[in-house]
Order: structure tokens, then sequence, then C-alpha cells
């Protein structure tokens, strides 16, 4: 008799997903999926308020990268305003720093979670594990002293956030270009030397090298399921800065290959231009591809492992992360490694990353002192503004407009793990085949290795649900061949 | 509530590796604290992890069943305390937000989505249909030949025509506000529950936005 099987819900990841699987009589996999279970509303609702909401109210899209919408909301809001990117304006050393600062608070919080309160159990107890130890409750019984370092790490990336943008959590601080706020000197120090019941940004570092050698443990223990768990190729995207490393901030798109070659780079600010959508019925979530290869060819990973596999190196100012990058990359030859629990490898030297561009960033005085904002004046009004960072889970796009009394019409968000969508759905059906294909008897372990393969993108399925006018509406004028005659955009 | 479809095994259903009888006995010990993140962004569910070091002072009398933190997916037995973040939006939410009120012997609805649906509910000013439409129908096409479709499927919820506060739908015995409230102020009535005080939430740490 066929079966189908769920997981509903998925756990230990952040927003709500379920898994289907269907097993014919023979106990093949005849289809897995990865459903999205929640629709939102964020871009049509916030039609009609005053642009600089747009930050502040979008940011509650997402509790563990809220940092990311508001800083893409604030460089969208620069363009707005004629104090962009677009209009070829650099932002002031003192804003972009600090906003820098925050970030990578940010991405050291937010991978520390995922890494350490959602993933790590998995290394240490097994995927078979009881459920009930398989956590963040059997950590504690098992080795609190970790637990306790875990909980200072993210504490401490928490409290980064928290003095750049006033609020451990959906903070106020960037402007329309710029930040409304400096540093102090104590303020700067704290988190530089720590202070009781804080760490210093060097014993952070120490946690964070910690984080990797616990993934290398993992590894050598488990070499070839490791290795073997999932392999889904697919293209890998980031931001890049002029030397094609990744910058978490700003720069170009670029997307590469399998052999690590760049098959596309773009200015983001042309991405209708790139980025195409589909969607199907059983999911909230769509899928997005590169227009140019079309739906299969043009599947996009992003986020850590895009990351790595896009970056040529981390440069000069963060030697620890780029001695862990180098071995990473020599582990595959140097070609794109697509072997979806190495993503977990790459979070954890994304978090020691961070770390060393915190502690560099902390030693720069221009964050104490400098203007705040650029004020352009009316007349460079563009009413129209895109954002692109590089958060935690990838590349995150917002594109607003509004018109001349500063009212929303339009915002559009493309985020990452619905950019992940495609490569996650042939991940769930690749670990869905190799663990339950050809099995009379399934048991709760086997179907927990499919949550393991989801895990390992970390998707965050409450970023995803936003959705409500993705793709600005678009008509296209073909003729019979298929060419395309005329393309509008509204 | 849907009927379930007799074909579907659930993964929480099947044979799992037991817990070893001492740390059964050891959590049995605690006060049963049961989680879920309904309408929401995760940021109160994350809110409880800013409480820092209290998080291992409270997991000393607290044991956490059900939790997206954790892989158990059904409140296994009576829980003490249910712990809500998030409005409710869906039918899903409807049958899981019961299941918690059945199950749990204090509800506690924790941030803004929660008390009164927060910004989620913004979407309450605009009809259900023209979401829709302008999500999945008015797009763009960028496959200019694909079918245009509205996710439609047994394997998804329904979506409510209004997003509501957790209170609309089954008593509610506790509230704390705030977008999230902070770690702190989650410690401070979580502690007080445990412990028999009377919940108090003092103003310095109340906070609404
Ligand atoms: S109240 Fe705020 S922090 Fe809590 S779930 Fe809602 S949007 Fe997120």
């Amino acid at each position: 008799m066929s079966r189908k099987l769920v997981i509903d819900p998925v756990t230990r990841i952040e927003g709500h997903g379920k898994v289907t699987v269907q097993l014919d009589e023979n106990n093949r996999v005849t289809d897995a999926r990865l459903h999205v279970v929640e629709f939102r509303g964020f871009e049509e609702f916030v039609h009609g308020h005053p642009f600089w909401e747009a930050p502040m109210l979008l940011q509650r899209i997402c509790g563990i990268c809220f940092v990311s919408h508001h800083l893409c909301g604030a460089k969208a809001l620069d363009d707005i305003i004629g104090a962009g990117y677009a209009s070829g304006v650099e932002m002031l050393p003192t804003p972009e720093k600090l906003r820098r600062l925050g970030h990578y608070g940010q991405q050291l919080q937010s991978h520390t979670t995922a890494y350490f309160y959602l993933i790590v159990p998995e290394m240490l107890f097994g995927m078979d594990a009881p459920p009930e130890k398989r956590n963040v409750l059997g950590l504690v019984e098992a080795n609190p002293e970790l637990v306790k370092r875990v909980v200072a790490l993210r504490k401490w990336g928490q409290e980064v956030i928290k003095t750049v943008f006033g609020k451990r959590m959906h903070g106020i601080a960037s402007v329309p270009g710029g930040v409304n706020k400096r540093l102090d000197a104590r303020e700067r120090d704290r988190l530089l030397k720590g202070e009781p019941g804080l760490l210093s940004v060097d014993q952070v570092i120490e946690h964070a090298l910690e984080g990797v050698r616990l993934f290398h443990n993992f590894h050598e223990k488990h070499r070839r399921e490791v290795d073997s768990f999932a392999k889904v190729p697919a293209l890998n995207m980031s931001l890049v800065d002029e030397q094609g490393n990744v910058d978490y901030y700003h720069g170009r798109i670029r997307i590469v290959d399998g052999n690590r070659d760049t098959v596309a780079e773009f200015d983001y600010h042309d991405y209708l231009e790139h980025f195409a959508e589909a969607t199907e019925e059983w999911s909230y979530m769509k899928f997005p591809y590169l227009r140019s290869l079309g739906r299969e060819a043009g599947a996009l990973r992003v986020g850590p492992l895009g990351r790595v596999n896009v970056t040529r190196s981390y440069g000069d100012n963060a030697p620890l992360a780029q001695a862990e990058l180098e071995r990473f990359h020599d582990y595959t030859g140097g070609k794109a490694n697509d072997m979806i629990l190495h993503t977990n490898w790459a979070r954890a030297i994304e978090i020691l990353h961070s770390a060393e561009l915190i502690r560099e960033l902390l030693e720069d005085p221009d964050l104490l002192e400098g203007p705040l904002v650029i004020e352009p004046g009316e007349a460079a009004w563009t009413g129209e503004g895109v954002g692109v960072v590089e958060a935690p889970r990838g590349t995150l796009l917002h594109h607003y407009r509004a018109d001349a009394q500063g009212a929303i019409t339009f915002a559009n968000l493309v985020v990452a793990t619905t950019q992940n969508n495609a490569v996650m759905n042939r991940t769930v059906r690749s670990v869905a085949e190799a663990y339950l294909g050809g099995r009379a008897e399934i048991t709760e372990g086997m179907m927990n290795a499919i949550e393991v393969g989801i895990r390992a993108y970390d998707p965050c399925l409450s970023c995803a649900t936003h959705a409500m006018g993705q793709m600005p509406l678009q008509v296209t004028v073909q003729d019979a061949e298929g060419r395309v005659l005329d393309e509008r955009l509204r | 509530m849907k009927p379930k479809n007799p074909r579907e095994i659930a993964s929480h259903e099947l044979p799992a590796t037991p817990l070893d009888a001492a740390t059964r006995a050891a959590r049995e010990e605690k006060i049963q604290v049961a989680m879920i993140a309904l309408c929401g962004c995760w940021g109160c569910t994350l809110s409880f992890l800013d409480m820092d070091e209290n998080l291992l002072r409270l997991l000393e009398k607290v044991n956490i069943t059900r939790s997206s933190l954790t892989d158990i997916k059904r409140i296994p037995h009576r829980c003490a305390i249910g712990f809500v973040e998030g409005g409710v939006a869906n039918d899903e939410n409807i049958e899981t937000l019961e299941h918690f009120r059945e199950n749990c012997d204090i509800l506690i609805s924790v941030g803004a989505c929660a008390v009164w649906g927060g910004v989620p509910a913004m979407r309450n000013m605009v009809p259900l249909e023209d979401c829709f439409r302008e999500a999945y129908l008015e797009v763009p096409t960028t496959e200019p030949r694909a079918p245009k479709r509205i996710p439609w499927h047994p394997d998804i919820p329904i979506i409510t025509d209004r997003v509501y506060p957790c209170h609309e739908v089954v008593k509610m015995d506790y509230f704390i506000p705030g977008c999230p409230p902070d770690g702190e102020a989650i410690f401070k009535v979580l502690d007080d529950l445990v412990n028999g005080r009377e919940v108090d939430l003092p103003t310095q740490i109340n906070r609404y936005d």
C-alpha cells in the first residue's frame, strides 16, 4: 500500500514548515516536499505609511534577522532621499561603520542561535537520538559548561546589537541617510574589554573558534556520513566587493557555478532583470530562479554555503577565519562545495569571521566621532530605492517606492530563505530517497534526517511568508516563437 | 478541525529512541512548560533566550515539552504553563491554540502579536482576496507561460480572513506586552509563576515597543 509520511511541524527552525513524503507500494519515494504553511502580507499593508516607517515595520517579519531587514530598508531609504548608492552617493564613514557593526553583531548572534541551540545537539547526540534529548535541554544535561559559553556568546552578540540600535530586537537606529547615534567610549570599551557578566571580544573569538573545532571533531568521527549525506549542486550567490570577497553589507551580486566560475554579476538595483519566480499550489513560499537559466538550472543557493563558495578570500583583516576558509576551499579542491551538512561548517566559520570583523571595527575611531547623516536636500529626492545585504541566511532585498508626500506606494521583498526554496526541496527529496526509499519500517529518527537536511539551511520560514506582491507586475509581449518583443514593468 | 487522512503517518507517531529512565524521571519532577509560535516573527521565542544566564536557572525548575526549540511535536502530557507567541492567522493556528488550551493550566500571551495581533494584524485593513490576488495572480509573470495559481492544497492551512489576538480564540490567563518583551520581563513572569508568587511585572521592565 502506498503511504504518506508527514513531519508537522518541522522543528528547530524559525517559522512554520511541514514536510510530506509519498512512498508507493514498493516503498519508492514518488514525491517529497517542504511546504511553507504560513502567509502574512507585509508588502501590501505598508502601503500608505510614511516611507521612513518601512524599516521599523518590515523588520517585524523576522525575530532573528531583524537587523538585516532594518538595514536593507535603510539602504532603500538612502536611495529614496537621494543619499544612496543609486544616486552615486557613498555613505559617510561613521554611519556606515555603525551599521556594519550592528550587522556583524547580528550575524554572530543569529548564527550562534542556529548553530549551537538548534544544530549542535544533532552533532553531539546523533540524528536518531531521543527527540526529547536532541535539543538545548539535552545539551544542558550533557554539557552545562558548553551551554554557559554559548549563552555568553549569544548575549554578547545581542549586546552589540543593543549598543548600536538601542534594543536587542527591533531597534530604531537607522534613519534615511545615516544613523541617529554614535557609540561613546564607554560603550565601545565594554564590548572590547568585557565586564562582569559580559565577554571581551577576545573571549568571543575563543568561543567562536570552539564552534569551528566542534564541527571538525564531529566531521572526523563521521566523515563518510557527513560528506555523503546530501549533495545538492546549485548556483551560489553572494554580495561581493571589488576583489570578489564577500561583503555582508554592500557590494555587487555575484553568482558562481560548480567550478566557482562567475555566471552572472550585476548591480542589485537591476535585480528585476535577473530574477524570476514560480508558484506551486502546495506552498505559500515562491520559487525564485535566475531568469537567464530557467527554473531548473537557475536555482540559487544563498547563505553560509553559498557565500563561502562565492568568496575568493576574507582579505587580510580576519586571519583566523581566513585560515579556516582556506581549509574549507581546499577540502573540495577549489570547486564549489555542495555537501549540505558542510553548511554548518561554513556557518561556524562565519561566526568567527563576524567576531574578527567586529574586533577590527571596535578599534576604529570613526565609531565615536564624525557626522551621522547625509542631508541631500529636497531636490535630490528620487522616490525609489533598493537595498540588499547579506543576511545570515543569504542575500536579502528590499525595494520601495514612495510618492511626493513620502507615502509608500510599493514595497517588494525577496528574502534569503525564499531564494533557497528550490535547493531545500531538492535536499528534502535527496535525503528522503537515501533514508526512507526501499524501507518498509520507518522510524522517527529516519524522518529526523530530513529535518537535519532542512536545518542545515537554517531556514527562516517567518521571513519567507511575508509574501504579498513579490515581483511587480510585468507584462511581456512575445511573438509566436517565444521571442520577447516588449517588456514593461509596472 | 480538518479530518485526518488515514493514510498519513506523522513522524511523531513513529517508533523513536526512548529517553533513558533517569533523565525522564528527573524531567518529570519539574514544572512542565509548552511553547508555541503562531503568527509572529519568532522574536518573542528568541526573547525567551534573551534571559541569558537566567535560562539555566529557570531550566533547573522547568522542563520544556513541545516547543520549536525541541523536537517534541505535540504536548505529551498535562503542562502547567503554555507560552504563546503570535496571533491567529490560519486554521492550524486555531487548532494548535485549542490544543494548548486543553493541555495547559495557564496560558500566557507573549508579545504584541499574541496580545492584540501585532504588526501582522495590519493586514486586517486589506481584504484577503486582494492580498492573494496581489501576491500570486497579478504578479508578473516572470515565467511568461507558466500557469498562474494561488496556493490551495490539502497540505497547507487555510488562511483566516483576519489576524486575531489569542484571547479572541481561547481564554488567555496572562499577557506580556512588548515587541518583543525583554528577556528579563519574560523571565520575571515565568519565575513568579514557577515559584508560586503573584505575577508582578515592574514598570521598568514592562515595555510596549
Ligand atoms: S510581538 Fe514583535 S517580536 Fe513578538 S512575534 Fe510579534 S513581531 Fe515578533
